[in-house]
């Protein structure tokens, strides 16, 4: 089990420096001077001479990458060109602001769609089935974004029940801190976004659930487990659920990478300083190294989904050793 | 070739065999006659201003001349939506396509050869799946620059990890067949052996993936559009929601921003739809239908 969990962590710090790399050689195919990704070209060019001593770009290529990877290391993402404040100043809530909007949403729209998924091919509902099915696949194939705008034309324009969007009322200040996230004007602008994300998130678990446990309700260990005379309720939780969740398990790193796609979108419909937002405004303002740590915050996020997923399985199915 | 067209046939037949496969494949042909025909089927010149008493027609609602109305720019909604089919279906079937070679062709060597290369190759591929999409399509477009084939090469750099995983066990198990020795008996080389023999057998997975891939596709590239990181001189159905979004008009002028949602909608759901249908029937795992 520890070297297991010592090879999953060790692929996940491969996994990040090959993208960390890739980023590195990338962002120096730009045409023009390559230095223009770490200096602004707006700059006088004396001024450029200078802060390229400073960052060590009039050293050689191999020097400059070693110093990249030794400063991404200790998290050091440079300077953004637009502020020139150190980079992880300018990301500061930016990642709890995101989790705090994929997270909930993430693991609510699991639980949900797995129950309602595992209901409807347990029942073998009919009618219900089909509109449920239905109605999931055309929402998961919506854009999120375009529901997103919908839901505020609706619930805040119309009904004028939310905030149109920002994580606090303007004018207000965020408490600092975990307190800041569980303030009720938060919450109160969290909320739309949430429900969107939850939606959005909620089709896919349900459809895969729903498929996933009429394979399963198929298989002689279920007729078993109701000749041994247990309850209906617990055939359906301890032996068909708990099988039907594996694959699940194992798609819950793909649908991380949509949700954190999902997040970059949501967080532009409802102006939610999040890492997406942030992302998309630097793009448009070239500030390379704000978008470079972006980049690889969201991977971050990426690779330890995926490394959780890898645990759950391992929990949910004892087959599964840990070699 | 023949093989194609014998795939293709029983691509058709399955999909037909349902009500919902065949309610979702005329979709589907419908947005490629409409894609194909833009120019003739459009009123209008999707990016001409329209006047009325010599006043730019701003946010019309729906009327005769207009069906969906008109932008705040005095543009026809219904041309921008009939050109938007273009970029959708064109980015979709390009990203699917360069991801189904792509993925094809690394399950196969990966699965079939085995050992340090299947090894590599693998561990390659995991390393993609670590990628954030999104993330990554938006920083490479601000490194090569907006632009419809610079999204599908960014696109396509990452998609086809889906397929190269899926192709690869269905290969383990395949080269395990009697048809396998049967050949190499007869003295196919490894590569006609891969390429002649097993390869055809993977076309079906290798075509699910392909409709799910299309899906995903149309939806990023949207999403792109949305973001406001679209070819510029390109009118798609994202593009036209980042318009109405950015001018701030989207909430005073639902005829702009509704059509496009819904066009994605319909179609992405109707492309998963198809590559549902078919799958229920070619992929061993679900046991037929």
């Amino acid at each position: 089990m520890t070297s297991f969990l010592l090879r999953r962590l060790g692929f996940m710090l491969l996994t990040l420096f090959v993208m960390a790399s890739a980023m590195f050689f990338l962002f120096r195919l730009l045409p023009g001077d390559p230095t223009a990704t770490v200096i602004s070209p707006a700059l006088h060019p004396d001024a450029q001479a200078v802060l390229k001593a400073r960052f060590g770009l009039d050293k050689p290529l191999w020097q400059q990458y070693l110093a990249y990877i030794a400063n991404l290391a200790r998290l050091d993402f440079g300077y953004s060109f637009e502020t020139a404040r150190p980079v992880s100043e300018v990301i500061g809530d930016r990642l709890a602001n995101t989790l705090l909007l994929l997270l909930p949403s993430l693991i609510a729209a699991y639980v949900v769609g797995a129950l309602i998924g595992a209901f409807i091919a347990w029942r073998r509902a009919g009618a219900l089935d089909t509109i449920i099915v239905v109605l999931a696949t055309a929402l998961q194939s919506a854009p999120v974004f375009w529901v997103g705008m919908m839901a505020i034309l609706f619930f805040s324009l119309h009904l004028d029940l939310f905030p149109v969007g920002h994580i606090v009322t303007p004018g207000r200040q965020m408490e600092p801190g975990l307190m800041g996230y569980l303030d009720p004007d938060v919450l109160h602008h969290l909320a739309l976004p949430f429900f969107v994300n939850f939606a959005y998130q909620l089709c896919f678990p349900l459809l895969l659930m729903r498929t996933s446990m009429l394979a399963t309700i198929g298989e002689d260990f279920i007729d078993l487990a109701r000749m041994k005379g247990l309850s209906e309720r617990k055939v359906l939780m301890r032996h068909a659920m708990r099988n039907a969740l594996l694959p699940l398990a194992t798609t819950l790193p793909m649908l991380l990478g949509w949700a954190v796609a999902g997040s970059v979108v949501i967080e532009t419909v409802f102006s939610w300083p999040g890492l997406g937002l942030l992302m998309v405004g630097a793009v448009e303002r070239n500030d390379y190294p704000v978008v470079q740590a972006c980049f690889m915050l969201s991977a971050l996020l990426t690779v330890m989904g995926t490394f959780i997923a890898d645990l759950l399985y391992g929990a949910l199915d004892p087959r599964i050793a840990y070699e | 070739m023949r093989l194609l067209l014998v795939s293709g046939r029983q691509f058709i037949r399955v999909v037909t065999a349902t009500t919902t496969g065949k309610i979702a494949l005329a979709i589907c042909l419908l947005c490629l006659v409409i894609g194909v025909f833009a120019p003739w089927i459009a009123p209008f010149d999707p990016a001409q201003k329209h006047y009325e008493a010599g006043k730019l027609l701003r946010l019309s609602p729906p009327s005769w001349k207009h069906w969906l109305g008109t932008t705040s720019l005095g543009r026809d909604v219904l041309s921008q939506m009939i050109w938007g089919v273009r970029p959708a279906l064109l980015v979709g079937f390009s990203v699917a396509l360069g991801s189904a070679i792509i993925g094809a062709n690394i399950g196969l060597l990966a699965g079939y050869f085995g050992g340090r290369l299947d090894n590599a190759l693998m561990r390659f591929t995991d390393i993609v799946m670590g990628v954030p999409f999104l993330p990554f399509v938006i920083v490479m477009l601000s490194v090569t620059g907006k632009g419809l084939w610079s999204l599908i090469l960014a696109m396509v750099l990452v998609m086809w990890r889906a397929s190269a995983r899926i192709i690869r066990a269905q290969v383990l198990s395949l080269k395990e067949m009697p048809f396998v020795s049967a050949a190499r008996i007869t003295g196919g080389s490894e590569l006609a052996i891969l390429y002649r023999e097993i390869a055809p057998n993977i076309l079906p997975l290798a075509l699910v993936n392909m409709a799910f891939t299309l899906a995903w596709a149309i939806t990023t590239e949207a999403s792109i559009g949305f973001l406001g990181f679209g070819d510029p001189d390109v009118i798609s159905w994202g593009g036209i929601i980042y318009d109405a979004f950015a001018s701030q008009a989207m909430y005073r002028a639902p005829w702009w921003v509704a059509p496009p949602g819904i066009a994605i909608m319909v179609l992405v759901s109707a492309v998963y739809l198809v590559g549902r249908e078919y799958e229920s029937v070619v992929n061993p795992r679900l046991g037929g239908r």
